[in-house]
């Protein structure tokens, strides 16, 4: 379970955040949008305690993260570019990710596998560096990267951005598998409203950092987010 | 048509955001020109008087037998250091400009750069001495033209040759063979290329040649960059081929093997850190300054070497951990990473990287066992000592680094800041203290004993101070990350 509570977060008069609270039950597929400058990523960086709230804190499974780092173990994100190591082929990466999430290269090379379809044969033996790889796959790398050592929470950042059709459809189909048996608690943000609310239980629309929606998904839920962007 | 390049240039320079720089930076930067400006002036001046009081015979023949060495480290300084004009090319490519003029800006722009007016500086003034001796005016010119004509060929040929590393190692291998072969007298390649030197100053036309020469590579350049102004050709940013490596025998250090491992691929395939490792090796030779020469009486000045030569690696890389990470610092910060492993890994890498030093420095015990002392001395302490010193100084220096580029690789005004600055006085001054207070009390050598005993006890709390560093770390976490990420955006 995720918490925040009393979360703020200001730079100098500006509040880009403000949640008295937020709970997150575990297991839940977790979907965060609003427009630019709402605040999802300035959520998604106090849950990596990447940056220091105001006031409040988060709660990762019994973790307070601004405090202990033993939230790290079970967390998994992908925010941006700068969570690749450009000079790093795909492969190493992986098994940098691995190692230091105690997998052994058979077990990553085993995942690997099953994200061949995913990979679309852009990914493996390429012999390219990261840095070298088109935004598209970079993202690709950096999404599969997150699944590596059976993580608990899973963050991803505008997941579907910059993927071509297929493989958003594809992204959309691993997501789904991934929280069915409803282990992990995966947040996902996203501008495109009709894949968040194909993947995500629960949405919650952000606007000037405050939560302005929170809805279960339901046929209707597409027409009512789209509604209330509209307006 | 040049107007509007001109004032694209004169906005890129002025709002750039190393123009806004502190004004302590400013100075400092005015003086190391001058410094340099200075001395290639007094060399220009002093190199007539200077050859022929040694009695090397005819100063310009002198000068020309050595010109071949400086014109190919003029381009090899150039290789490593020297922009090349194609960065700012890609978003004139969408406007209405002709592709000749672009090419024409580009290329003429280099001509201004200070690797081709800095040289003035030593052939003006040595020109003039020749003029005032007994050498013929007009010949004299000749000679001069001539070799303005070469360097700025240089100029041309680092267009041509940049990013062409399997061209350019090579050529350097076989120019230090030259060199040592020089040396040693096994073969002389001055003897051949001598005469053409000299040939612009006893045959003034020959000097065409080299115009001619200068002519042909700026018409080389211009052709090659007019035919590869596309993004997919000239334009495009140099891709390596990638090769997934793995050093099992690094494994069995667990974790920290596992980040040695990334260090050791991030100094190999990244532009920037091999520069840092060049430099960290030019470190090397640092002391023959001290070793030899007026310093040779002052010992305290043999410490202050011991530590540089042995620390090269150390100052240059050292001070910029944990910039070298800084274009993943987020995922570092994420992922299951210990701050203790995190260091420790870089703390050996400087730890092994000053022992090679140490090792390769073996040649001083050419000039007796108590310059090697001094370096092993230096090494005891930089390990001991100042390993942990750049650590902890490495975490206000919060400069993203751009692997991909040189750009700024000989330091970078935000390094300067005051408690860097600071943490210098443990790094160098403290060892000359110590050392000095031995040498007042005792001798030298029980000097050099209590600078290595200080660099004993600094080991010995390894752990303590390790502590103190991931405090440090933990505590300008935050302030690191957003820094970092100033740069992305």
């Amino acid at each position: 379970m995720i918490q925040a509570k009393e979360l703020t977060k200001k730079y100098g008069s500006q509040t880009v955040l403000d949640l008295p609270e937020l709970i997150i039950p575990k297991g839940e597929s977790f979907g965060l949008v609003g427009n630019n400058g709402a605040g999802k990523t300035t959520f998604f960086s106090l849950l990596l305690d990447l940056i220091q709230p105001t006031t409040g804190g988060i709660d990762n499974n019994g973790v307070l993260v601004q405090q202990s780092e033993a939230w790290k173990p079970f967390t998994a994100a992908f925010i941006d570019e700068s969570f690749l190591i450009g000079y790093l082929t795909p492969e190493e990466y992986f098994y940098f990710i691995g190692e230091l999430r105690g997998q052994s290269r058979a077990e990553v090379d085993a995942l690997m596998h099953s994200f061949e379809d995913f990979f679309h044969g852009e990914i493996l033996n390429q012999k390219k560096y990261l840095r070298d790889l088109s935004k598209g796959n970079q993202k690709k790398v950096g999404i599969t990267a997150t699944f590596i050592g059976n993580p608990e929470v899973i963050i991803l950042d505008e997941p579907f951005a910059n993927l071509d059709p297929t493989t958003q459809i594809r992204l959309k189909g691993i997501i789904k598998e991934l929280t069915q048996n409803r282990e992990i608690t995966a947040l996902i943000s996203s501008h495109d409203l009709v894949h968040v609310t194909e993947v995500c239980e629960r949405i919650v629309v952000l606007d000037k950092g405050a939560v302005v929606r929170d809805i279960q998904t339901s046929p209707e839920t597409l027409k009512e987010l789209e509604d209330f962007f509209a307006g | 048509m040049f107007k509007h390049f001109f004032k694209l240039q004169w906005k890129s320079f002025f709002r750039s955001s190393s123009f806004a720089t502190n004004l302590a930076f400013k100075i400092l930067m005015v003086f190391v020109v001058i410094y340099f400006i200075v001395v290639f002036l007094s060399l220009g001046i002093g190199a007539y008087f200077i050859i022929e009081n040694a009695g090397l015979g005819d100063p310009l023949r002198v000068v020309n037998r050595f010109l071949i060495y400086y014109l190919v480290m003029d381009l090899y300084m150039r290789y490593m250091l020297q922009k090349m004009p194609v960065t700012n090319i890609r978003p004139l490519l969408y406007l209405p400009i002709k592709k000749n003029s672009v090419v024409s800006y580009s290329l003429g722009k280099t001509v201004l750069s200070f690797f081709n007016w800095s040289h003035a500086f030593f052939f003006i003034p040595f020109s003039i001495i020749l003029l005032t001796k007994d050498y013929t005016p007009l010949q004299v010119i000749s000679w001069h033209l001539g070799i303005m004509a070469l360097f700025l060929t240089n100029n041309f040929l680092n267009i041509l040759i940049n990013n062409q590393d399997r061209v350019f190692y090579p050529l350097l291998v076989v120019l230090a063979v030259l060199g040592i072969s020089q040396y040693y007298g096994w073969f002389d390649v001055t003897t051949y290329t001598a005469p053409i030197f000299d040939a612009f100053y006893d045959l003034s036309w020959t000097a065409l040649i080299s115009w001619m020469l200068l002519a042909m590579v700026i018409w080389a350049s211009f052709r090659y960059f007019r035919r590869h102004m596309y993004l997919d050709a000239g334009l495009a940013l140099k891709k390596q081929e990638g090769k997934t490596e793995d050093y099992v025998w690094l494994n069995r250090f667990g974790n920290l093997g596992t980040f040695l491992k990334n260090d050791i691929k991030l100094i190999r395939r990244n532009k920037r850190s091999r520069t840092t490792v060049i430099v960290s090796l030019l470190f090397l030779f640092y002391g023959l300054i001290f070793f030899t020469g007026p310093y040779e009486k002052f010992p305290i000045a043999y410490v202050f070497a011991g530590i540089f030569t042995s620390g090269g690696f150390l100052f240059t890389f050292g001070q910029y951990v944990p910039s070298w990470d800084s274009s993943y610092y987020p995922l570092m910060m994420s992922q299951n990473i210990r701050y203790k492993e995190y260091l420790s890994s870089k703390w050996y890498l400087i730890i092994i990287a000053t022992l090679i030093s140490t090792f390769l420095a073996v040649f001083y015990l050419y000039f007796g066992w108590k310059t090697y002392l001094a370096i092993l001395v230096g090494a005891i302490y930089n390990i001991g000592v100042n390993s942990y010193l750049v650590l902890w100084g490495g975490a206000y220096v919060k400069t993203p680094i751009d692997l991909t580029t040189n750009k700024k690789a000989f330091g970078d005004k935000q390094a300067f800041n005051g408690k860097t600055l600071l943490l210098t006085i443990p790094k160098l001054i403290l060892p000359l203290l110590i050392f000095w207070i031995g040498d007042r009390i005792w001798n030298q050598t029980a000097g050099y004993l209590m600078v290595a005993l200080a660099g004993v006890i600094g080991f010995a709390f390894k752990d303590l101070a390790f502590k103190q560093i991931e405090k440090v770390y933990k505590k300008e976490k935050y302030k690191t990350l957003s820094a970092y990420r100033e740069k992305a955006a």
